[in-house]
């Protein structure tokens, strides 16, 4: 499903993750290929964020390693995770308020840009260039968005746009690290229908446009079957199952770990062909 | 001209697709918040789109005309005091302002700025000739060494966050002073400090006057706030700003947090090393005390008076406080003037409707004729002292106000009634509020011409207490701040 050639964009393998006793992550493995769009269910609490967590480099793992593009990124610093080209938007949104929609954008370029304090005090030619470059992607970035975020509202801050707005200023932001990959964290909460929908497309696009491969963490089912290429479901940092949409779906401990143990659900959910059942 | 930038914007709102109505709601609703409606919103608004460049060239012009204004050398001093200050709250805001670090060490970089250039321009160290460095030599190695300094206190509080980095920061302030109290008194002259320091000379000039210091402070203050802005508006400053709004998510887009910190440490005590370096200068001599924690609180207070993250606020709020303090709240008259005029102009801004503020002055005016008439036919001596205040006030309030003759315990007895009266009124509600409001200001006008006028030290730290807490409340982002939203 996954191999071309090439090294995968990202690649956990036999990951885990304790904090003490608590085992939030139990040897995950994870692959997301080129210009591929995967997404991670699970229920509350399965330890979907924290993969991103641990990909990011917010925590360290216990034992196992992450690749990226072939090159293992294990135990580096988030400023340092992201240079590489990992970007991510977070499920509780946290943008810079109190900046304005562009300096938002602006800012997640520091690490690509290289004018020293003094520089940008005297404004030499290297400051110049790069703050025009700088302004140029922002813009670029911002335009992908279309109408949604326009021109006129660049200069506002960023704690005056709709909750919807924010979600794709945060995307914005993330876009202006320059990833190869981008990690979004549950990128369809608190969207209306048509909100929804539209996130769905954009997902899209960020893949056929820009080419990124993309692993999404994702509640509604509506959106989790619109873009994915294939999809990993998680449980208590155990991965119980992984394929295409409809087998995943249906998948007895999928559906047990998100409705419950309901004996006539489960029979029901046996009934269609799908590899191992009934361990748990 | 002004009718030009809002076209634009005006017709993209038009050919809005309708759908996306909330947002062009909540923007219209903050600029309804934001400015004020009439005229006030209009002068409002002409302002703000004047850009800084030119703000900073008018304000710069200003400043170079106060000294021709000024008539004697208390008034320049005055002056070189509320410039020292202004830049001091500059130096500040990088760090609480823009990084969002509670630096409560900062001080020590002032303190370690005017000894550093006290050591290098002076007899103390290698007597009997000592080092007499130019400022074109000394100001450099003061402020590069200061960058260090900076450095080496961010070094383990860059991990620190809220309290802690105030704890360990706060540690490091106290330390300088015990440092220069008691370590090699021969060298760093303990709490006699250093004196006989040098004037500030570079190729050749030298500064003499206080004019001249004056307008060194002026030139340095403009060229920081110049500097700073051109940082403020780089990689440098939207970093800085990203980390105090959410570290984490900071480090998320490429930026390195702790270094970022360390930076924002380091440009913080080059601006307050080299305001340390003229305040030696200029004074003569340097003593341990002159950098101790109540200077470092009034350096906070300026800057969010003026309010933090803003450049002109915090020069706004330094060159106020200072004024305040060392000008107007000296002289008795003066202080009265501003006691009562903020007294009065809380009414009338709190107070609404018109009707009510004036009932409330009359029903005050005929309150105080009353009691005055009544402790009188009691006893003589309750009202013998008289205002303790000079000038027309005091000849307005002469048979209205009880002061006895001996005012001192009378005085500290209705203060602290004063102070019940003032926690009762943010109590109770209504009528009984506006009632209750009557005896108050008459006490307050009865304890302010029994004692706090003789006692001006004491008085301005009240006055200046009570205007940072009207503030705090009619404008919490300071005076030139910009609204600040944690969450929505």
């Amino acid at each position: 499903m996954v191999a071309t050639g090439a090294a995968p964009v990202i690649e956990l393998d036999e990951l885990s993750l304790a904090f003490g006793g608590l085992k939030a992550l139990t040897e995950l493995d994870l692959v997301v290929g080129d210009r591929e769009i995967v997404s991670v269910i699970g229920p509350n609490g399965a330890g979907k964020t924290t993969v991103f967590n641990v990909i990011t480099g917010v925590y360290e793992p216990t034992a196992g390693a992450v690749r990226f593009l072939g090159e293992s990124i294990g135990g580096l610093a988030p400023h340092q995770v992201t240079r590489k080209g990992i970007a991510r938007t977070f499920q509780s949104l946290r943008l810079f308020l109190n900046m304005s929609v562009i300096e938002n954008v602006m800012a997640a370029t520091y690490g690509n840009t290289k004018a020293m304090p003094w520089e940008s005090i005297l404004r030499l030619p290297r400051a110049r260039r790069e703050e025009r470059e700088v302004r140029r992607l922002a813009e670029e970035v911002l335009s992908f968005f279309g109408q949604r975020l326009a021109g006129y509202r660049w200069e506002q801050p960023a704690y005056s746009l709709s909750y919807a707005n924010r979600r794709r200023l945060e995307i914005a932001r993330a876009l202006a690290t320059r990833p190869k990959l981008l990690l979004l964290d549950e990128p369809a909460a608190g969207m209306n229908p048509n909100e929804t929908h539209e996130v769905t497309e954009l997902i899209g696009r960020l893949r056929n446009e820009l080419g990124l491969a993309i692993l999404v963490i994702e509640h509604d089912m509506h959106v989790v079957e619109g873009i994915s290429d294939r999809v990993i479901a998680l449980d208590h940092g155990v991965k119980v199952t992984e394929g295409p949409f409809e087998q995943v779906a249906t998948h007895p401990a999928v559906v047990e770990s998100y409705l419950g143990r309901d004996p006539e659900a489960l029979v029901e959910a046996e009934a269609p062909p799908s590899g191992a059942a009934g361990h748990s | 001209m002004t009718a030009e930038p809002e076209s634009p914007d005006v017709s993209v709102e038009q050919k809005q697709d309708p759908s996306i109505g909330v947002d062009e709601w909540v923007a219209r609703q903050t600029g309804r918040r934001e400015y004020a409606p009439g005229p006030r919103g209009d002068i409002q608004r002409r302002f703000e789109r004047v850009g800084w460049w030119p703000k900073l060239a008018v304000a710069g012009a200003f400043g170079a005309i106060v000294p021709l204004l000024l008539t004697n050398d208390f008034q320049v001093q005055v002056g070189i005091n509320a410039l020292l200050l202004a830049l001091l709250a500059l130096g500040l805001n990088i760090s609480v302002g823009w990084a969002g670090l509670l630096d409560l060490g900062y001080i020590a970089f002032y303190g370690f700025g005017a000894y550093g250039f006290a050591l290098l321009s002076s007899s103390q160290l290698n007597p009997p000739t000592g080092i007499h460095f130019a400022a074109h030599v000394s100001l450099p190695i003061i402020a590069v060494a200061a960058a260090c300094l900076g450095l080496i206190v961010g070094l383990p509080s860059r991990r620190l966050i809220g309290d802690y980095l105030a704890i360990l920061t706060l540690f490091f302030g106290e330390a300088f002073v015990e440092f220069t109290n008691n370590v090699a008194p021969s060298k760093l002259g303990g709490p006699n400090g250093i004196t006989s320091i040098d004037p500030i000379r570079a190729f050749g000039h030298q500064i003499v006057t206080n004019k001249g210091y004056f307008y060194f402070l002026l030139i340095l203050l403009v060229l920081s706030a110049a500097a700073l802005h051109l940082l403020d508006t780089s990689r440098t400053g939207r970093a800085w700003r990203a980390v105090r709004e959410d570290p984490l998510a900071a480090g998320m887009m490429t930026i390195p947090v702790n270094r970022v910190k360390l930076m924002a440490f380091s440009f913080g005590a080059v601006v307050a090393a080299l305001a340390g370096t003229v305040f030696a200068a200029q004074q003569v001599n340097v003593f341990p005390t002159d950098f101790d924690t109540p200077y470092l609180i009034l350096i906070y207070a300026a800057l969010i008076l003026g309010g933090a993250g803003s450049i002109g606020g915090a020069i706004l709020g330094g060159l106020l406080l200072s004024v305040m303090l060392d000008g107007f709240l000296r002289s008795p008259t003066e202080a009265g003037y501003l006691f009562y005029g903020v007294i009065l102009l809380t009414l009338i801004v709190k107070m609404r409707p018109w009707r009510k503020l004036v009932a409330v002055l009359a029903a005050t005016a005929v309150f105080g004729i009353v009691v005055h008439t009544i402790v009188e036919t009691i006893s003589k001596t309750a009202v013998a002292g008289g205002p303790q205040s000079t000038g027309w006030i005091a000849d307005a309030l002469h048979n209205w106000v009880v002061v006895p003759s001996n005012p001192t315990t009378a005085g500290n007895i209705g203060f602290v009634v004063l102070l019940c009266l003032c926690i009762a009124l943010v109590q109770v509600k209504g009528r009984s509020r506006t009632i209750l409001l009557v005896p108050t200001l008459y006490l307050a006008a009865c304890v302010w011409e029994g004692v706090l006028v003789a006692q001006p030290s004491i008085t301005r730290q009240i006055l200046v207490g009570a205007i940072l807490i009207v503030m705090m409340n009619a404008r919490p982002q300071g005076l030139l701040g910009s609204r600040r939203v944690e969450v929505v």
